[in-house]
């Protein structure tokens, strides 16, 4: 009698543990997908809504210094005050929507120089032997162990009207003064280029690494020159790394400061350094949210519309 | 003489044809390592000629080296009279077909057969027309839409066979063209092959490891080993005429004895093999010296099998006892153990059903092997 109890409790006991690892199982699959989701709520979408929040204020001198979105009223009623002068504000004025297009300006052709700079060199790297492959990335991969800024800080040596390109062709008596490039459009892009560039070559060459090159065995042997081959057969199957690497370049240069604002100076306008200016001397903090929030809508709309061409073209 | 033989099945006889394809002392060294090594061919018009050897033998590379993808080290190639060793890819007249088929996955089905026609400026209305006959001919033209990924191995097959044919060059390289296809689909596409190259005249010159499909498909077979042919000639040449043990053993399979000429008696010669404790019979007509070390060939299935000796006087005759036996349905296979412990293979058809439920012979039976001299192939190298 007593055995079989015990044996029921036993089994009992079993089917618990069963259940439980069970429970646990699925649920393990939920903590995965929980991790980046709840990630991205806290350190990106919720403080976008408070940048969002904060566009739609007026700026008060107080701190902090804007005006809440919620009013309570002395009669107990709630009051939401939402302020889109900010945004009209941005419209009118000039110098925003100059520095806006300028911005673009400035990352497209940065973008494109990284392109023509980066599609060669990834197309090198992956023709390369093996042995030689990894060496060269871990080249591409190298300047990533200085700090960014001190990189930057070595172009401002390198540029500088005494500096050490100028001092160099000075020497070598090509020219007799030194040569402008320290605070112009510029140094600007040879600083978004450089610091960018890797960016660029690492999608190129994931992509590049999975080509098949009988491809061009087949087009030269259908009788296409090198070059049509190139852009019948290449170009077309490493699109994909292309538009993977531009949008890795052209995103954060849209949005960059420190470049701007060390090698290009007060003589170019860039949209970071506006949204500094905004924040830090100005302490106009809901104009300077406007000017995140545009920036942010000037960037994401033309990537959906992309995606969502791409879906199309993906479906049978 | 030459005017009373009819030539145009086998060009390679006629003294006065000209090659289509030439091939001088082509070599390819690869760093220290000769892939193809100083060989001479000459491959006729409206050939299906087939390089067969084991991986590693440098048929591939002499096929590359047809198609343009890889240069020569020494020796010269001409197609149609034309030198074009030097001639890059894009420029022959020549397509290939790759073993890994290499559509364009970006393109459909139709812009890969168009592909190469394009290149040559062909006008848009004529291409459509030779694109859309093309994929009528390899029967995909409803699928004149799809993208590669979205069609089975056999439709990518003749997808790549289209491309390749479309710009109807005057040789056609194909690079182990049945590799990737299940038995079934092989067999169907190996007749559908011969029947293009009959259509279209192309000269055919088809890499395989497969010898069965080089027998199947081919006008001719080159055998080839370690960059060299060990053989050129038709498929019945190469399997009933093999000129050394490599090809014997290489092509189907044959039973191998090791022996010494010891007489000629008319037409045939007696060779004495150790390992039989006797002699065999052998018909053999050229010169040959007593006392020459020889090695006899005899193909399983030209032999006979039964458990009665019939004629006590016939020659080549063999006792031992059944050690396996592979039942195939319509014949068998047998491994006989011969007294010596030498052990070999023998195919016979199973003209009668069971008996008794026994068949020709069981395991661990007295059976006696019976070959006529005239079916053993001997080898002196």
């Amino acid at each position: 009698m007593n055995e079989d109890l015990i044996a029921i409790q036993d089994e009992h006991k079993a089917s618990f543990f069963v259940r439980l690892s069970r429970s646990l199982q699925s649920s393990w699959k939920s903590i995965v997908v929980a991790i980046p989701f709840f990630w991205l709520l806290f350190f990106f979408l919720v403080p976008f809504l408070i940048v969002l929040k904060i566009s739609v204020a007026e700026a008060l001198i107080a701190s902090p210094p804007f005006s809440p979105l919620l009013d309570w009223s002395e009669d107990g009623i709630v009051m939401i005050r939402l302020v889109f002068d900010n945004f009209t504000y941005l419209w009118e004025d000039d110098l925003y929507v100059i520095t806006y297009i300028n911005s673009v300006k400035i990352s497209t052709i940065s973008t494109l120089i990284c392109l023509l700079i980066g599609y060669p060199i990834a197309y090198g790297i992956v023709r390369s032997p093996p042995t030689t492959r990894n060496i060269l990335l871990l080249l591409i991969i190298l300047p990533f162990w200085t700090s960014f800024l001190l990189r930057v800080y070595a172009w401002m040596g390198l540029l500088a009207d005494q500096g050490t390109i100028n001092n160099f062709l000075i020497w070598l008596g090509l020219i007799e003064k030194p040569l402008r490039m320290m605070y112009s459009e510029f140094a600007v892009y040879v600083g978004i280029v450089y610091t960018y560039l890797p960016f660029m070559i690492l999608p190129l060459y994931a992509n590049m690494e999975k080509l098949d090159m009988t491809l061009h065995e087949a087009a030269a042997d259908l009788g296409a020159k090198p070059t049509i081959t190139f852009f019948s057969v290449t170009l077309p199957l490493t699109m994909p790394g292309i538009v993977a690497g531009s949008l890795l370049v052209f995103i954060p240069a849209t949005g960059e400061f420190v470049i701007p604002d060390l090698l290009g100076g007060g003589n170019v306008l860039m949209i970071g350094r506006v949204l500094f200016n905004e924040f830090n001397s100005n302490n106009d903090w809901p104009v300077a949210s406007a000017v995140a929030i545009a920036l942010l809508l000037l960037l994401v709309i033309p990537m959906m519309i992309y995606q969502h061409i791409q879906g199309k073209e993906n479906q049978p | 003489m030459s005017n009373n033989i009819d030539f145009s099945e086998r060009p390679w006889l006629d003294p006065e044809a000209e090659p289509f394809i030439r091939i001088q002392g082509l070599t390819k060294n690869f760093g220290a390592f000769t892939a193809v090594d100083s060989v001479d061919l000459d491959i006729y018009k409206g050939e299906l000629f087939s390089l067969l050897g084991g991986s590693g033998c440098g048929k591939t590379t002499l096929l590359r080296m047809l198609a343009g993808f890889e240069t020569p080290s020494a020796g010269r190639v001409f197609i149609d009279g034309t030198d074009m060793t030097d001639v890059p890819p894009y420029e022959r007249p020549v397509n290939m077909m790759f073993q890994s088929y290499a559509l364009f996955p970006h393109m459909n089905v139709e812009a890969n057969v168009a592909y190469g026609l394009k290149r040559d400026g062909v006008a848009k209305g004529e291409i459509k027309r030779r694109v859309h006959d093309m994929l009528e001919m390899v029967e995909l033209g409803i699928f004149s839409k799809r993208k590669p990924h979205q069609l089975s191995g056999g439709q990518r097959q003749r997808v790549a066979l289209a491309r390749s044919l479309v710009k109807k060059p005057k040789v056609l390289l194909l690079d182990e063209p049945l590799g990737a296809l299940d038995k079934r689909l092989r067999e169907q596409t190996q007749f559908e092959l011969m029947n293009i190259q009959d259509e279209l005249g192309v000269t055919f010159v088809v890499v395989t490891h497969d010898q069965e499909e080089a027998m199947t498909l081919s006008t001719r077979i080159a055998v080839m080993d370690e960059g060299q042919f060990v053989q050129i000639g038709t498929p019945t040449e190469i399997y009933e005429y093999p000129d050394n043990r490599f090809v014997a053993n290489f092509i189907g399979s044959a039973n191998m004895f090791e022996g010494r000429v010891q007489k000629r008696v008319d037409k045939n010669l007696v060779v004495n093999v150790p390992a039989l404790k006797g002699e065999l019979i052998v018909e053999y007509s050229a010169e040959i010296a007593d006392g020459s070390k020889v090695w006899l060939a005899i193909r399983p299935e030209k032999m006979s099998i039964s458990t009665t000796l019939t004629d006590t006087n016939s020659v080549n005759v063999l006792s031992g006892i059944v050690h396996d036996i592979g039942y195939l349905g319509s014949m068998s296979t047998y491994r006989i153990e011969l007294e010596d412990k030498k052990i070999i293979d023998i195919t016979y058809p199973n003209q009668h059903r069971p008996r008794d439920g026994k068949h020709l012979a069981e395991w661990d039976d007295k059976v006696y092997l019976k070959f006529d001299p005239s079916n053993v192939v001997l080898l002196t190298r």
